[in-house]
C-alpha cells in the first residue's frame, strides 16, 4: 500500500510538472503571436486573420476601442484587442513584445524612446479642471493650480472663492492624466538637486479612475479635481484656466494651457495588419472618430 | 459455472480497484495543485518582494510614514495604518451587531424566520465588493459628511472631512463581514448543547441572562472563529475600500480622515509601476500576507485551544 502510493505520488508530481510546463509554454506561444501577428499577413495571398494588441494609458482606452470597432467593421479578418494598464504599462508592453502598439497620454520620456522605434500622434487632449457646481469661482490661473496642488493655498478665498477648505482630489501616482497635469502646471517638477518629484500634497484624496474623480467631485463641495477634457459632464462645473475656456479650438490653438497628446508607439518591425490601422487613425475617416469621441484631431 | 463466477468476481474486484486508485490519484492531484499553488505564489511574492526591504532598508520600509513612489520614498506605515484602523474601527461596529444578530436568529426569532432572515444575510456575501464600494461612495460617503461631520463638530468646531475616510470604509466593510460572523456565530450559538440552557433555566436564569452567561460563553470559540475570519475578510478587502477611504497616504488623526490602505496602494499603482516600485509593492504584498497568516494562526491555535473542551 505504502510503495503503490509512492509510486503514484512521483507519477502524479510528474503529471502536474507537466501540466505546468506546457502552460508556461502555451503561454510564451501566446505572447510570440501577439507580437507577430502584424507580420503574417504580409503575402498579398488570402486574407488570414491578424490580431492587433494595443495596451497602454487607459485615458486614450475608450478611443482606441471606438477605432477598433470601427476599423474591424471593414476589416473583418482584424481583430484588434485594447488593453488598458497606464501609459508605464504601454511602453513595457512594446518592450516586451506582447503589444503591437503602447498607448501613451503624454510624451515620450527621453528614456523611453529606445523603446519606440516609431510614434504616431493619434489625437490631442485637454484636461479640464473641474469643480463643485456649488462653487463660485469660475477662473483660475495654472500658479494658483500649482499652489492648491501643492498645499500652498488650502482656503478657496486665497484664490479668489468663497471661504471654505479645498478639497483636493487627484489620481494614482503613475496615472497618464495625474502626471500630465503636473507636468504642465509644475505641481511635478524638479527638486533643489535637480531631481524630478511630484510635489502633490500627502492629504489629497486619491481616486484612481475619471469616473471616480468626477463622482467625488460632483458629490462632495468645495472640492477640485481634473479629468480629460472628453470626460467632462453636467455633474461638475469646468473653471477656465487663464482666461480661457477649456474647448478643443483653445487645445488645437494652443491657448488652453492645460492639454497633452495622445500617442500610439511601436517597436520595430511593425507588421502590416497593424500599421494600415493606424494608417486608418491618421486618415480623415480615423481622425473624425477622435472628433466624435470627444478628443481633438491630430492634424 | 463456479469457476464462470469467481472469475467475474475477481475481474470485477479488479476493476473496481482500479477505479478506486484513478479516483484516489485524482483527489491528490487535486490536493497537489492547491498546495502547489500557495507554495509557488509565497515563493513568488517573497522573491519579489524581499529585495525592497534591502533596497529601501527594512526599518525605513517598515516605518517612514510617507509613501510617494514617485519621488522614490517608499514608507508603509500610513498604509498599515490605514489597514488596521479602517479594520479595527469596521469590526467595532461589525462584531457587536453581527453576535447580536447571531443571537437573535438562533435564540429570539422563531426557527422559520429565522432561516429567512439568514439566507438575507448571506446574500450579503453575494454582493460584489465592487457594488460596495459605489454604494458606499454614493450613499455613506455623502451620509457621514452632512450627518456624522455636523455631531463631530459640536465638540470639535474645526473638523473637516470629504466623507472620504475611515468611517464610511468601516462602514461599509462591517456589512460586508456581517455575513462570516452571523452565520458562523449562528452555527457556535445553536450547537451548545441544549442540557447547557435547560440547566440554566432550571437554576432560574432568566433568558436574557442564559443567553449572556451561559450560551454566548460556551459558542465563545466559534464567535472568535467567525470574528477572525471577518477580520481577514476585511484586511483583504480591496475593490470598496479602495473607492470609498479617500486613499491618501497620510497617518490618519481622526476617523474622519482618509487613508490608504496595503491593498488599495497595491490595486491602484501596480498596472503603473517600473521596477523599484513594483519591487515595493510586492513587499506591500508580503507585509499584507504576513498580517493575514498571523491573524489565520491566531484563529486556528484560538479555535483548537477553546474547541478542544467540546469535542
Amino acid at each position: 500500500m505504502k510503495k503503490r502510493y509512492v509510486k503514484s505520488t512521483v507519477a502524479t508530481l510528474a503529471a502536474v510538472l507537466v501540466a505546468i510546463g506546457m502552460t508556461a509554454c502555451s503561454a510564451s506561444d501566446k505572447s510570440n503571436d501577439a507580437s507577430s501577428a502584424g507580420t503574417s499577413s504580409g503575402e498579398g495571398e488570402a486574407p488570414e486573420s491578424v490580431t492587433v494588441v494595443i495596451a497602454g494609458s487607459t485615458s486614450v482606452q475608450p478611443l482606441s476601442e471606438m477605432l477598433a470597432e470601427a476599423y474591424m467593421d471593414d476589416h473583418p479578418e482584424v481583430g484588434i484587442e485594447v488593453q488598458g494598464g497606464g501609459s508605464g504599462q504601454g511602453i513595457k508592453a512594446v518592450e516586451e513584445k506582447i503589444a503591437d502598439f503602447g498607448a501613451l497620454s503624454r510624451e515620450l520620456k527621453s528614456e523611453e524612446e529606445v523603446v519606440a522605434a516609431e510614434q504616431f500622434l493619434i489625437a490631442k487632449d485637454g484636461i479640464a479642471v473641474v469643480v463643485n457646481n456649488a462653487t463660485e469661482l469660475s477662473d483660475i490661473t495654472v500658479e494658483q493650480l500649482k499652489r492648491i496642488y501643492t498645499g500652498e493655498v488650502a482656503n478657496w478665498s486665497e484664490v479668489g472663492g468663497g471661504d471654505a477648505k479645498i478639497n483636493v482630489i487627484t489620481r494614482e501616482e503613475g496615472s497618464g492624466t495625474r502626471s500630465a497635469f503636473g507636468e504642465l502646471t509644475g505641481v511635478l517638477g524638479k527638486d533643489e538637486n535637480g531631481e524630478e518629484r511630484d510635489f502633490t500634497i500627502d492629504s489629497a484624496i486619491v481616486q484612481n479612475s475619471t469616473g471616480a474623480v468626477l463622482q467625488t467631485v460632483a458629490a462632495t463641495p468645495d472640492s477640485i479635481g481634473f479629468v480629460s477634457l472628453g470626460s467632462v459632464d453636467d455633474s461638475v462645473k469646468v473653471l477656465e484656466v487663464e482666461g480661457v475656456k477649456a474647448s478643443k479650438e483653445t487645445v488645437v490653438s494652443g491657448e488652453y494651457k492645460i492639454s497633452r497628446p495622445f500617442l500610439y508607439i511601436c517597436g520595430p518591425n511593425l507588421g502590416d495588419g497593424a500599421r494600415s490601422f493606424a494608417e486608418f487613425i491618421l486618415s480623415g475617416e480615423g481622425q473624425a472618430i477622435v472628433e466624435d469621441a470627444g478628443f481633438i484631431a491630430a492634424a | 459455472m463456479r469457476i464462470i463466477t469467481i472469475a467475474s468476481e475477481q475481474k470485477r474486484r479488479r476493476s473496481r480497484s482500479v477505479r478506486e486508485a484513478t479516483i484516489e490519484r485524482l483527489l491528490f492531484l487535486a490536493g497537489i495543485v492547491g498546495a502547489l499553488s500557495v507554495a509557488l505564489i509565497t515563493v513568488f511574492l517573497f522573491a519579489s518582494g524581499l529585495p525592497a526591504f534591502a533596497n529601501f532598508g527594512l526599518g525605513n520600509f517598515l516605518f517612514e510614514t510617507r509613501w510617494s513612489p514617485t519621488n522614490g520614498v517608499y514608507g508603509t506605515l500610513a498604509l498599515t495604518a490605514g489597514t488596521l484602523s479602517v479594520t479595527l474601527t469596521a469590526l467595532v461596529i461589525g462584531i457587536p451587531s453581527g453576535v447580536a444578530c447571531a443571537v437573535f436568529l438562533s435564540e429570539i426569532l422563531p426557527p422559520k424566520a429565522a432561516r429567512a432572515f439568514k439566507f438575507a444575510i448571506e446574500l450579503l456575501a453575494g454582493i460584489p465588493s465592487v457594488v460596495y464600494g459605489f454604494f458606499g461612495l454614493i450613499v455613506v460617503v455623502p451620509a457621514v459628511r452632512m450627518y456624522i461631520l455636523p455631531i463631530v463638530r459640536l465638540w470639535d468646531p474645526d473638523a473637516h472631512t470629504t466623507g472620504l475616510s475611515i468611517l464610511s470604509g468601516a462602514i461599509i466593510l462591517a456589512v460586508m463581514i456581517l455575513p462570516t460572523i452571523v452565520s458562523l456565530s449562528e452555527n457556535a450559538i445553536s450547537s451548545v448543547p441544549e442540557e447547557y440552557k435547560e440547566a440554566s433555566l432550571a437554576l432560574g436564569a432568566n433568558k436574557r441572562q442564559t443567553i449572556a452567561r451561559v450560551l454566548i460563553p460556551a459558542a465563545k470559540s466559534g464567535i472568535l472563529a467567525s470574528i477572525i475570519l471577518g477580520m481577514g475578510r476585511a484586511v483583504g478587502e480591496t475593490m470598496a475600500v479602495l473607492l470609498i477611504t479617500g486613499n491618501a497616504a497620510v497617518m490618519p488623526k481622526s476617523l474622519l480622515d482618509p487613508v490608504a490602505t496595503l491593498t488599495g496602494t497595491i490595486a491602484m499603482e501596480m498596472s503603473y509601476a517600473d521596477t523599484s516600485h513594483q519591487q515595493a509593492l510586492f513587499a506591500v504584498g508580503v507585509i499584507l500576507f504576513l498580517i493575514i497568516m498571523l491573524l489565520n494562526a491566531v484563529a486556528q491555535t484560538a479555535a483548537k485551544r477553546m474547541g478542544a473542551r467540546r469535542s
